[in-house]
């Protein structure tokens, strides 16, 4: 009987992992994220829009050292132009300042043609809070040459700053951003792993059911065997995948790490440019510091963690998918009904996921990482920050278990039923029936 | 003692009764045709006895004994109506996974597709996937996928839908082949002129219940209604018959019933003492068609077997 499903599970995972799709969404899925990642960096330091060019008309006089010109902003102090001519004079915009400027006087406005994007209207805001703040100052008696000198010092001149957790008698450096990253990504990576699998496991039972297979195995292996060799197999597709993209990752880092400290990147191309002109740094020792950042998250604990909620998740899911997919009947419509109760949850996961990833100690987020339903993309998130108590692991995990145990269970009954059932659309009737129903 | 038999099977479907008290055995070298209109409980039928689901109630006894399909399905060669086969899947490797569930080793397997492979012609169809194959191909693919254990029973759902008539008959002659080396075969449609072609026995079901079942040849005579065909080479002169009446008369051709106490010989005497010049003279059997629409009128007009509700 073991050999069995043994032979059912060899089916399932080398059938897909020989597909062509697998290969390609293997290597290409990383390539894809990449490219997204340093492309929308590229295209966001290149494309700062068009240059904007405004007209200011500065009645009181004050505010034309507060304005600078920027990459892309120029701003032209002028009398000569007015709201109704700005943009005949080749102007973008028009920002006209009234010699009574106070909060109960008249209002500073900008007036543009279009509308004006984000940036350049905050960097007009912070241009005004400059001018007036030193405005007041100066009304305040303060040195002009001090105020000078003291908006020319950088924070970093003035204090250092570090953020540490203490953890008794231990301390680490706390790294909210790196642990938002990691909780973001291994929760999105669940989240990903539940829908697409979990497609993946409903359409295998669809095309069993539907090319009437089902019927040959199922007199020679039973519904269950049947049902648990294509979870796992696909299960074991899964890990497959998710060992290829890790194996990806430290050959991405140990190539990245070789080529930055052997200076071979000094020879800029225009998308260092791009990354190092956008953040003031150049991006050798940018990756560098971030590389042992990145090695200094808790891995020992993420990476089980990651494989019992990737693995139980999955397990959860997959058994309603495989369900669902034994009650369609060859209407790809009815596979789309059934499908949405089941991916509605995972989807609410998500949301909930990114609702509480930077605050993971809410209510909401230790809740939300117990329930079986949402702990899997949840959980993940959580666990990077380091603040997941043991008793919440341990009841999330608990739950988890017991939550596939109970699916699978269910799933099995209505699986038994439906695969061999042709021709009739299922009630949830029907459904409930065959759930209390005796094998 | 008979290969197969089952007693007093039952199948509910929510209040639906599938199967209702069937009981018949099967056995030896015989081609059995489980006829019946659709939804007449066939499927359910064959699914029990191929264990992929249970009875309510009654007994499948499989060589004498209660059926235990996950152990005696090696003996059990289930063909279901059309498709069967996965789509994306090498052929050969698909005949090999499936011949494996049913228990052989991988060796056994191998031999037995080889050796079918090449007496079907489809030795170069191994690494194609059945997407590439048309329908027939297809079907012809799952009859040697059925017959590649040796079974000792072999249940066939309509295995000719699909094919041309060069593989039709193919596969008829292995379906007389396997059945002449000792393989019972059970061979469900709703086709009644492919039984008249290729069983000896029939079992009739209609809503549930079996109707009929035993040797075709006796359950043609047994539902005979001594209708004979004659043929003359010129039309006869006219006459007020005795021994027969006259159902349908053309030129040179009468459809005739012979009369309760009368005999073929009588018929052909009083046509010959009119002169009459007889030149064919055969009787006319019922087609299975007529037995079995025949058989449910008369059923369904029987008060004890209408419908309970």
């Amino acid at each position: 009987m073991k050999s069995k499903i043994w032979l059912i599970i060899k089916r399932e995972y080398f059938t897909r992992v020989r597909n062509r799709t697998f290969i390609l969404s293997t290597i290409l899925l990383p390539l894809f994220i990449l490219l997204f990642v340093f492309g929308t960096a590229y295209l966001t330091s290149k494309s700062q829009g068009e240059k904007q060019k405004i007209a200011v008309n500065d009645q009181s006089g004050l505010f034309k050292s507060s304005f600078r010109d920027k990459a892309n902003i120029e701003y032209d102090f002028t009398t000569e132009v007015n709201e109704n001519n700005f943009a005949q004079k080749g102007y973008t915009a028009f920002l006209f300042i009234p010699e009574n400027h106070s909060s109960s006087g008249d209002s500073i406005k900008l007036v543009s043609a279009k509308q004006i994007n984000i940036a350049t209207q905050d960097d007009v805001k912070d241009g005004i809070d400059e001018a007036i703040r030193n405005k007041v100052f100066l009304e305040n008696h303060i040195d002009k040459k001090l105020l000078d000198s003291i908006n020319k010092v950088k924070p970093e001149q003035l204090y250092r700053f570090s953020a540490v957790v203490n953890k008794g008698n231990k301390t680490e450096h706390s790294n909210p951003l790196l642990s938002y990253g990691i909780g973001f990504g291994s929760g999105f990576l669940i989240y990903f792993v539940l829908i697409i699998y979990g497609a993946s496991v409903m359409r295998g039972v669809m095309e069993e059911k539907t090319n009437r297979i089902a019927e040959v195995i199922i007199s020679s292996v039973r519904p269950f065997q049947l049902m648990a060799g294509k979870i796992i197999g696909i299960a074991a597709v899964g890990l497959t995948q998710l060992f290829m993209w890790f194996i990806l990752v430290i050959i991405l880092l140990a190539a990245g790490t070789f080529f930055l400290s052997h200076g071979l990147a000094a020879n800029t191309d225009s998308l260092q440019a791009a990354l190092a002109s956008q953040q003031g740094s150049s991006l050798p020792s940018e990756f560098l510091s971030a590389k042992s950042t990145f090695l200094s998250a808790n891995w020992l604990l993420i990476i089980p963690c990651f494989i019992f909620y990737f693995l139980a998740g999955y397990l959860f899911y997959a058994s309603l998918f495989a369900a669902a997919g034994s009650i369609v009947n060859e209407d790809p419509q009815d596979a789309q009904a059934l499908t949405i109760p089941i991916t509605m949850p995972i989807i609410l996961s998500f949301v909930l996921m990114t609702a509480v990833i930077s605050n993971p100690d809410s209510t909401l987020a230790v809740w939300g990482s117990i329930i079986p339903f949402s702990s899997p993309i949840v959980m993940m998130a959580r666990i990077p920050s380091g603040n997941v108590l043991p008793w919440e692991l341990i009841l999330s995990i608990v739950l988890l278990v017991g939550g596939f145990t109970f699916t699978t269970y269910i799933a099995a009954k209505i699986y038994r039923t439906g695969i061999l059932l042709y021709g009739k659309k299922v009630t949830l009737k029907e459904i409930g029936k065959w759930l209390f129903r005796k094998s | 003692m008979p290969l197969l038999e089952l007693r007093n099977l039952k199948k509910y479907y929510s209040g639906h009764k599938a199967v209702d008290d069937i009981s018949f055995e099967v056995s030896g070298e015989n081609i059995y045709g489980l006829l019946g209109p659709n939804g007449a409980g066939k499927t359910t039928l064959l699914r029990m006895i191929t264990g992929i689901i249970l009875p309510d109630e009654g007994d499948i006894l499989f060589q004498g004994k209660p059926f235990d399909p996950m152990n005696q399905i090696m003996k059990i060669g289930y063909m279901p109506e059309e498709r069967g086969l996965y789509k994306k899947m090498k052929i050969g490797e698909q005949a090999l996974y499936l011949s494996m569930l049913r228990g052989m080793t991988k060796k056994e397997a191998v031999k037995q597709i080889k050796y079918w492979f090449e007496k079907f012609e489809m030795q170069s169809w191994w690494n194609k996937k059945v997407d590439d194959l048309s329908k027939g191909m297809g079907q012809k693919l799952q009859f040697v996928i059925t017959v590649l254990h040796q079974p000792r029973l072999l249940i066939l759902d309509e295995p000719f839908s699909g094919l041309d008539p060069v593989n039709s008959n193919l596969i008829k002659q292995e379906i007389f082949n396997l059945s002449k080396q000792g393989t019972t075969i059970i061979f469900s449609t709703h086709r009644m002129e492919q039984v008249e072609e290729i069983c000896n026995k029939i079992i009739l079901v209609n809503r549930g219940k079996k109707i009929l079942d035993g040797d075709l040849t006796k359950i043609k005579e047994d539902f005979k209604e001594n209708i004979f065909k004659i043929g003359f080479s010129s039309t006869p002169d006219y006459f007020e018959p005795q021994s027969f009446d006259i159902i349908e008369k053309k030129d040179l051709e009468s459809l005739i019933r012979i009369n309760k106490g009368y005999h073929p010989s009588d018929v052909l005497r009083e046509y010959l003492d009119h002169g009459a010049s007889i030149h064919l003279f055969n009787e006319i059997l019922p087609s299975l068609n007529e037995i079995f629409i025949k058989q449910v009128n008369e059923i369904q007009s029987t008060p004890a077997f209408s419908e309970p509700n």
